[in-house]
């Protein structure tokens, strides 16, 4: 597999505040790779360092094999990207301004330009957009055009801030559904969100950043594995206490289903479920407990540099949420 | 790119608000002359506006020096204080960039693009004050007297209508390269700020700055170095002969001026952190 991103010890410092600090990342070409971390983490920083926006303090990163920033020329005509909010030029209508974003750049035939534009309005659902000004979209249409204004050179990367931006929930499932298509058609897809719903539904991979570091880069079935607990449902939970009494880890707890759920230390739910038939013990439901991605992030990662505390005597500087 | 930007600019209402703007002032002084018929005294109010009265083709000399000192120079620090910052504040510098054009480049097409703005904004003036004054106040006595149009030059030596078509290019080009120099320090502010208004205020800075300092003695030293020294110079493209120094001196420093803030630009600009 060739990395599409590599990144070695990459910093960057906006004055006094380091936004993102020694990061070490790859990429494989393919992925669905999802950036996780707390406002001020340092994700956007990072997405603009290698979109050659943001110039790095020290490190080095590569993009689809190019050095970046002096690749850009290279490497960026390939690159998809959604940096933080969609743009446009308010007076002009969406096709419009796909037309002057694809005639901006080199390559690409004249003539296959509004077949292109079409192609990536159709598949972000605004086909049918009529000449109104971007100024007067929603929302979740400026949101529509961002992605393809990314989506316009069929590139073969995707990177994308916050994606699901503005979208409702029926428009979230769409883009899902077309980043995964894109994805099994060959383009890498990575996206970064607090939205860990989203990348849990999408990613196969994902990266967590806390204060500028990156604090975790693993499968998401990895961090996904089963605890060693089964969770339990049954309406005879005083017969199952009795039955399960030592391997229980606390008292059955009321759901929110009407029978109370029980968590039992067992490797095989399948075995215990036979036990628990076997000894006249009604059964509702029946699951391994895993992690979810969210206790992984909440035990990684700090609270986000929204969040301000009043100062005590020796807290380290807050500084501005880097953008 | 330098196509898309001159296209983003026709399609902006706001380049052609201002465009409007800058012929309409002429045309409203031309309006009241011609009903009042007062034509204010040699020496006061604007260059040429007391012999417009009597030649209409003198007009667009007379409405250039009109707009020359304070519209003219809003206008073109509106629109270059804009090149950048505007799209910086917009979001849509950072979608161009990845897009990607390079940074020399896309700051190249924006230059030229002010320059297609001044120069369409002199011109404009030019012509529409030409056939205000020519159908406000005629081509002047000596038409009727057979005396072919001709124009009185500054010097007092009668200008042939094709001579006086020549002269006028002449001004509109010198012009529109004093407006450039002014169009490339706005280019500049514009590439440190990512307020389109900061930018635009620093431009209007530098004009008022500069017309402070051009009368007063003890700036002498630098006086022919200020961007608004050579602005009148253009009067004497009227004279018989062209009197050529000072508006050779002031091609010299404006072109002096455009190098200088373009580079400034660009170096500010090659490496610039884009976090907007």
């Amino acid at each position: 597999m060739t990395a599409v991103i590599t990144t070695s010890g990459l910093t960057k410092r906006f004055g006094r505040v380091t936004a993102v600090d020694g990061v070490d990342l790859q990429v494989t070409e393919g992925a669905r790779f999802g950036l996780l971390g707390p406002n001020g983490s340092g994700k956007t920083t990072l997405i603009r360092m290698l979109l050659g926006l943001v110039h790095p303090t020290a490190g080095s990163m590569q993009l689809l094999g190019h050095a970046m920033p002096r690749g850009a020329a290279e490497a960026l005509p390939q690159v998809g990207a959604l940096v933080e909010n969609p743009a446009a030029w308010g007076h002009l209508s969406g096709r419009a301004n796909l037309r002057l974003l694809d005639a901006a750049g080199r390559g690409g035939r004249v003539r296959d330009r509004k077949a292109r534009v079409d192609d990536a309005l159709d598949r972000v659902g605004l086909g049918g957009v009529d000449r109104r000004p971007v100024r007067a979209y929603s929302l979740g249409m400026r949101q529509r055009l961002g992605i393809a204004a990314a989506l316009l050179r069929s590139p073969r990367l995707l990177l994308l801030d916050e994606p699901s931006n503005g979208l409702d929930p029926r428009g979230i499932n769409e883009m899902r559904e077309l980043f995964t298509e894109l994805n099994a058609a060959g383009t890498t897809v990575v996206l970064s969100s607090h939205l860990l719903a989203e990348v849990e539904a999408l990613c196969t991979r994902v990266g967590l950043m806390d204060a500028g570091r990156l604090v975790l880069d693993a499968d998401l079935d990895a961090l996904r594995a089963p605890t060693g607990f089964v969770l339990l449902r049954t309406p005879d939970s005083a017969r199952a206490v009795a039955l399960l009494d030592g391997r229980l880890d606390g008292a059955p707890v009321a759901g929110s289903g009407g029978d109370p759920e029980l968590r039992v230390r067992h490797a095989d739910p399948g075995a215990l479920n036979a036990e628990l038939v076997a000894a006249g013990v009604r059964v509702t439901a029946l699951s391994a407990q895993r992690r979810s991605l969210e206790q992984v992030v909440f035990e990684l990662t700090g609270a986000g540099s929204d969040r301000v505390e009043r100062a005590r005597t020796d807290a380290e500087p807050v500084g501005a949420p880097p953008r | 790119m330098i196509g898309v930007e001159l296209r983003l600019m026709v399609r902006r209402r706001r380049v052609w608000l201002c465009w409007v703007l800058l012929c309409a002032l002429p045309a409203l002084i031309a309006v009241l002359l011609a009903t009042t018929r007062l034509a204010p005294p040699p020496g006061r109010s604007g260059n040429f506006l007391s012999a417009v009265v009597t030649n209409g083709q003198l007009f667009p000399a007379a409405a250039l020096a009109l707009v020359l000192p304070v519209f003219l120079p809003i206008t073109v620090a509106i629109v270059s204080g804009d090149a950048v910052a505007g799209e910086a504040s917009s979001g849509v510098l950072r979608y161009l960039l990845v897009r990607p054009v390079g940074r020399l480049r896309l700051l190249t097409a924006k230059l030229i693009s002010v320059a297609a703005y001044v120069l369409l904004a002199v011109l404009f003036v030019t012509v529409t004050s030409y056939i205000v004054g020519v159908a406000a106040f005629g081509f002047g006595p000596d038409a009727s007297l057979g005396g072919g149009g001709g124009v009185a030059s500054l010097s007092g030596v009668v200008l042939s209508p094709a001579e006086l078509l020549l002269r006028t290019a002449a001004t509109v080009g010198y012009l529109a390269l004093c407006m450039l120099a002014l169009g490339a320090v706005g280019l500049f502010f514009s590439t440190l700020t990512d307020s389109p208004l900061a930018a635009a205020l620093g431009v209007l800075a530098l004009v008022v700055t500069s017309a402070v300092l051009q009368p007063l003695d003890a700036a002498n030293a630098i006086q022919p170095y200020l961007p608004t020294s050579h602005w009148l110079a253009w009067v004497d493209l009227y004279r018989d002969p062209i009197l050529w120094d000072s508006v050779r001196e002031g091609i010299g420093v404006q072109l002096g001026y455009v190098v200088v803030a373009f580079g400034a630009a660009w170096a500010n600009f090659a490496t610039k952190d884009i976090t907007s």
